[in-house]
């Protein structure tokens, strides 16, 4: 059926907003303030007039004819090649030993007390709610290996990551776009320097190696935020929290969700990368690049955390609980 | 030099008045050939030749936006041309990728608008980064090198500096440096004077002038500041639409039948 006339013999049960596809072309409406329908004047392709009709609805003049998810599966396919690219040039020299040191400072040890201080907190406030469940079955004893495994499986790697994204990968991201809006990236070009090689593939890299170091810094600092929240409770000692800290934890339930962070840290600084690296919009395209790479790289962490963990359960069936 | 692999049927520069100076491209350091190049649907050079001789200098005119920091960034291949050759130092640097498009950049300096120095490097390090890299020049050789140039451009002093402490024309020399530590054939320069006082400016064009009648340097510059080009050109071209509306001397383009290449030759507005 055209999908005018499906509109139009659909006008009078429209629902709130929705949109009505026909093969790559799709039309979205949402609620009038006006209580008016609008219908296309044109033809599918392209024509985005429309034409007021019915009491209660807008039909909006949002017409993608498939541009969006070409737009998005373009975006998602040049993104894959830019880590493939990075991928491939990590083990072809020249290597850039000194910009990858430069980086590590950068990306790892100037996060130290962000990590440190978020880590302690966590853990303390972890410990709070806890122990407010806990102790009301009597399981008290049990907090140190909650908290342990808590932090060490998920919440570490995962927070460090996020923290990582938003401190570096903003970062990155906003200093590639500057770079790129201030020709320097052009200079480096000019003076024969691969700058892809240059710029990109140490800050990935710094990334890959950081995060884990960084999330290892997180799980104990987690651990020790517990303890002293715990401490203050029952005066619980250090050996002996740690002791039971680590009585139920495998080392299924250590390396594991540790080396999934790698991934994360790539995904952080390939993502960060790309957006600096690409960006053509001049100087808007500082902000631009810097807020993307934060949400981007958040959102594709959280989501291959999900993967990842049905990797290590396949993987490791004991640290499935 | 090499001699470019493809015989030269061009002329100095083509669109431009009629005029022709056929032949002096022949053993031309710098050399457009039929060119085009569209950014979308924005045409923004057609069919462009021209070509400049060994330890001349070429002066681009013409309004904002018409092509002429693209021209320079085609010389480098910072961009590709839809098409046409561009031949630097014998090399058609369009077709080029690699390590062989590496080679010729070296022979190519490019000193950018804003200098685009690395925020991150002291003035010397951003000097020392391509020598370390192309040359095998030591290390002592490498911090003599970088003092030789830096004392050409009279900031011998400032090596240490950041970047952000220079001051416009600091680091305007300071991108001159950069741009010429590797000692280059071709230098390419965007805009030297823009942003400039008129003394600054003065000593730009003069470390420019040396390069050309001293080191023997081919130049090319994209400029507004028709003083400077005139102190420092051998021949002017007036781009305007994507193609070159008048070529020459600073005499012919003031004879030119384009009334904005008299007006910018002769700085009439």
């Amino acid at each position: 059926m055209h999908i005018e006339d499906e509109f139009s013999s659909r006008s009078n049960n429209l629902p709130r907003c929705g949109c009505i596809f026909n093969g790559n072309s799709a039309r979205v409406w949402l609620p009038c303030c006006g209580g008016l329908v609008l219908r296309g004047l044109g033809g599918l392709d392209g024509d985005s007039v429309l034409a007021c009709k019915g009491p209660r609805w807008r039909l909006a003049s949002y017409l993608f004819e498939g541009e969006l998810l070409k737009k998005s599966l373009e975006a998602l396919g040049a993104m894959s090649l830019f880590g493939l690219r990075v991928i491939t040039s990590a083990f072809s020299p020249p290597f850039e030993m000194a910009q990858l040191r430069e980086q590590l400072i950068a990306a790892g040890a100037e996060s130290w007390l962000l990590v440190f201080a978020s880590g302690i907190s966590l853990g303390t406030v972890m410990s709070f709610h806890t122990r407010s469940s806990l102790v009301t079955f009597g399981a008290t004893a049990m907090i140190p290996s909650v908290q342990a495994d808590a932090f060490f499986v998920e919440i570490g790697p995962l927070v460090a990551a996020l923290l990582l994204a938003g401190r570096v990968g903003s970062g990155i991201g906003a200093v590639l776009a500057n770079m790129r809006a201030t020709e320097q990236i052009d200079a480096i070009e000019s003076l024969s320097v691969d700058s892809f090689k240059f710029l990109v593939v140490p800050r990935v890299l710094a990334c890959v190696i950081a995060l884990p170091i960084l999330t290892l810094l997180m799980d104990f600092c987690g651990l020790f935020g517990g303890f002293l929240s715990e401490h203050f409770n029952s005066h619980i000692s250090l050996s002996l929290y740690f002791v039971r800290a680590f009585d139920d934890l495998g080392w299924s339930n250590f390396i594991p969700p540790v080396l999934k962070t790698t991934v994360f840290g790539f995904i952080i600084g390939a993502v960060s990368s790309y957006f600096g690296y690409t960006t053509n919009e001049g100087a808007n395209g500082v902000g631009r690049a810097a807020t993307n790479s934060v949400v981007l790289s958040s959102l594709l962490i959280i989501l291959a955390d999900v993967i990842l963990i049905r990797c290590i359960f396949f993987v490791f069936p004991d640290s499935a609980i | 030099m090499n001699e470019p692999r493809e015989t030269s049927h061009g002329m100095a520069a083509s669109q431009h008045d009629g005029q022709t100076t056929a032949g002096k491209e022949a053993g031309a350091m710098l050399r457009f050939e039929n060119v085009s190049k569209a950014f979308g649907e924005k045409q923004v050079l057609s069919d462009v030749s021209f070509a400049v001789p060994p330890g001349e200098a070429l002066c681009i005119l013409g309004r904002s936006g018409m092509g002429k920091s693209v021209t320079l960034k085609l010389s480098i291949a910072l961009l590709r041309p839809d098409q046409g050759k561009i031949w630097v130092c014998g090399d058609n640097i369009a077709s080029l990728e690699g390590a062989e498009l590496s080679k010729v950049r070296r022979k190519i300096g490019f000193l950018f608008q804003d200098a685009a120095l690395f925020d991150s490097l002291s003035l010397y390090n951003n000097l020392a980064l391509p020598l370390r890299r192309l040359s095998n020049k030591s290390w002592p050789e490498v911090e003599e090198a970088v003092h030789r140039t830096l004392q050409q451009v009279g900031l011998e002093n400032d090596g240490q500096r950041m970047p952000v402490e220079l001051s416009g024309g600091m680091r305007k020399r300071a991108g001159l440096a950069r741009a010429l530590v590797l000692e280059p054939k071709v230098l390419l320069v965007d805009e030297p004077n823009s942003g400039l006082d008129r003394i600054t400016a003065s000593e730009i064009d003069e470390l420019l002038l040396k390069q050309k009648t001293e080191r023997k340097t081919t130049l090319m510059i994209v400029t507004h500041d028709i003083h400077g080009a005139r102190r420092v050109g051998d021949t002017f071209a007036v781009l305007e639409h994507g193609r070159f509306v008048a070529y020459g001397t600073a005499k012919e383009v003031e004879q030119s039948q384009s009334e904005t290449a008299r007006k910018l030759i002769s700085e009439r507005y």
